[in-house]
């Protein structure tokens, strides 16, 4: 009951405000070349409004999702000595990086059953859509993932990195890692009043291999025999021409 | 300089893969050893998906052992026959490891029973090595000690089938080389190894061949097992990364002339002593892996469960 209300009041609020968002990418196409060293992305916006400025403390919130994968994280356990892969626990989808940039902290920003609504966070993304219930004992999996992705960049979080200038116009700068997944990336972009999300966008930016990359990825996958054939071929040839190549040196 | 590899998906310094590279092809022309053991936990380490490391490390070194064979055949220190029969034997030692791989994969212990190998295997090898290989240095030190013969006759010789090695100038039965062409394909199927480091000691020691022949013909082999795995990843896991092989390449066959040259100039001993210290220290680095507590005691992998 108490729970539909809130439901009420929240779908209510954004109408009375009546607070949009209008935003911009600084590309939403990235191309991964053979000397591709990470990208940076600059994500802006300004908030309009048709009345002017309601009370209460805005923030803004902006997330980057990359394609989601399934994974497997294992935990190791002494057995008979040795460290072991002992128990696992499937995830049917994680995205392969993912961003939060906010005007604030976090935990002072973004309330807990606005966070249920919109997935914002990435444990509650992970198991909004992505952990099966057989899971048992999960919990602890799900942090271990986020605790190994964020150590290795792939989950970055980055705290008063987004610059509010007057209440209405939002910028901030996402670096996606030189080690980026192929796929389509999704922006998100939250403005929030006192800890309640009244106004969202989506953006959405293709990273494609190019060039070379794609010539070679498309043949493994396309013409897998012709494309261990070429390897080996590849491969003997340059072993001869080293051998040659060396013969000729010490001559 | 930063290069993306396309299948492996992440970006990796190109002059760290070059070196990786050399080291590992200048080992494999020194020793006759393909590197695939050393290759493939170097590569994991620098943060390439291990299931790319095991296909593209057999790519690289089907590369290197070509350079280091070819060096080797210039001074005839191939012995074509012998290499043919292991050869064959070992083609089907890797059809009967393969199976045995995939058990494994389904029982959801691949990576214990890898490493478990390769501990006892590179364990038992190198210190076996080492042991007689330091004996044999001592006592070439101590000219007085009386010289021990290259290979004693010994049931080994009083088997049927008999054939002659005229390179390796052995006249011995055909089945003990079969079987332990067999015994390095089943190995080299599961370790995800040309298998040189086993196929080495085994040559010198249980069919009595002449060193300086010993490691041509074990590339010889070695160049055709790694062939056939790297085939079979592109076709079934599609995990060979061509670009990440290119620049290992690069390193590995530089490497592997430099290596021979320099194994030329060292004692047969040396070389012998050198190789089980290094059989030895990847094994106990793999088997003190095992012992310690991790400091992470997760991991994730992408993919699902088997």
């Amino acid at each position: 009951m108490i729970r539909a209300l809130l439901l009420l009041l929240a779908l209510a609020l954004p109408a009375a405000a009546q607070e949009t968002i209008v935003s911009g990418l600084s590309q939403n196409r990235v191309s991964i070349t053979a000397d591709f060293d990470g990208s940076e992305i600059l994500i802006y916006g300004a908030v309009k409004r048709d009345s002017p400025a309601p009370e209460g403390r805005m923030d803004v919130i902006v997330t980057v999702e990359g394609p989601p994968t399934p994974v497997t994280v294992r935990r190791k356990d002494r057995v008979a000595g040795i460290w072991i892969n002992d128990a696992a626990v499937r995830v049917d989808s994680a995205p392969t990086f993912y961003a939060v940039a906010t005007t604030g902290r976090l935990h002072d920003v973004l309330g807990a059953t606005e966070n249920i609504r919109h997935n914002i966070t990435i444990d509650r993304l992970i198991r909004a859509i992505g952990i099966s219930a057989e899971a048992d004992g999960s919990d602890e999996f799900l942090r271990a993932l986020v605790r190994v992705r964020r150590a290795e960049g792939s989950y970055p979080l980055l705290e008063n990195r987004v610059q509010l200038t007057e209440g209405t116009l939002f910028r901030t700068d996402v670096a996606l890692p030189a080690n980026l997944t192929e796929g389509t990336y999704k922006v998100r972009m939250f403005v929030l009043r006192d800890g309640r999300v009244v106004a969202t966008q989506e953006r959405f930016i293709g990273v494609r291999k190019a060039g070379l990359e794609r010539l070679i990825f498309n043949m493994s996958r396309e013409q897998p025999l012709l494309y261990g054939l070429f390897a080996l071929a590849l491969a003997a040839v340059a072993g001869w021409a080293a051998s040659a190549a060396f013969r000729f040196v010490r001559s | 300089m930063q290069l993306y590899l396309p299948i492996a998906e992440v970006s990796v310094d190109a002059f760290l893969l070059l070196g990786i590279g050399g080291i590992v092809g200048f080992l494999s022309g020194m020793f006759g050893v393909g590197g695939g053991f050393l290759i493939t936990p170097l590569l994991f380490f620098i943060g390439v998906p291990p299931a790319v490391a095991v296909a593209t490390g057999a790519n690289q070194v089907v590369a290197s052992s070509i350079s280091g064979v070819l060096a080797q055949l210039k001074r005839k220190a191939v012995d074509f026959r012998m290499g043919f029969v292991l050869l064959v034997s070992g083609v089907v030692g890797s059809a009967i490891g393969i199976k045995v791989f995939s058990v494994m994969q389904a029982l959801g212990q691949l990576d214990l029973f890898v490493q478990l190998s390769y501990v006892v295997f590179l364990g038992f090898i190198g210190a076996a090595m080492f042991q007689e290989s330091l004996r044999a240095l001592l006592r070439s030190a101590n000219a007085r000690a009386p010289v021990r013969r290259a290979h004693t006759h010994s049931w080994v010789h009083r088997l049927p089938l008999k054939m002659k090695f005229r390179a390796s100038g052995l006249y011995i039965s055909v089945i003990p080389p079969a079987l332990i062409g067999a015994f390095v394909g089943f190995l080299a199927a599961i370790m995800g190894v040309g298998g040189g480091f086993i196929l080495v000691p085994a040559m010198i020691y249980l069919l009595g061949m002449p060193t300086k022949v010993v490691i041509g013909t074990s590339l010889f082999q070695i160049i055709f097992v790694t062939a056939f795995t790297t085939v079979m990843h592109a076709v079934n896991s599609q995990t060979v990364d061509m670009l990440l092989a290119l620049v290992l390449i690069l390193g590995g066959v530089i490497g592997a002339q430099i290596g021979a040259i320099v194994g030329l100039r060292l004692k047969a001993e040396q070389l012998r002593v050198l190789l089980s210290l290094l059989v030895l220290g990847v094994a106990l680095r793999i088997g003190v892996d095992l012992l310690i507590r991790p400091a992470e005691l997760y991991s994730v992998a992408p993919g699902v469960l088997p």
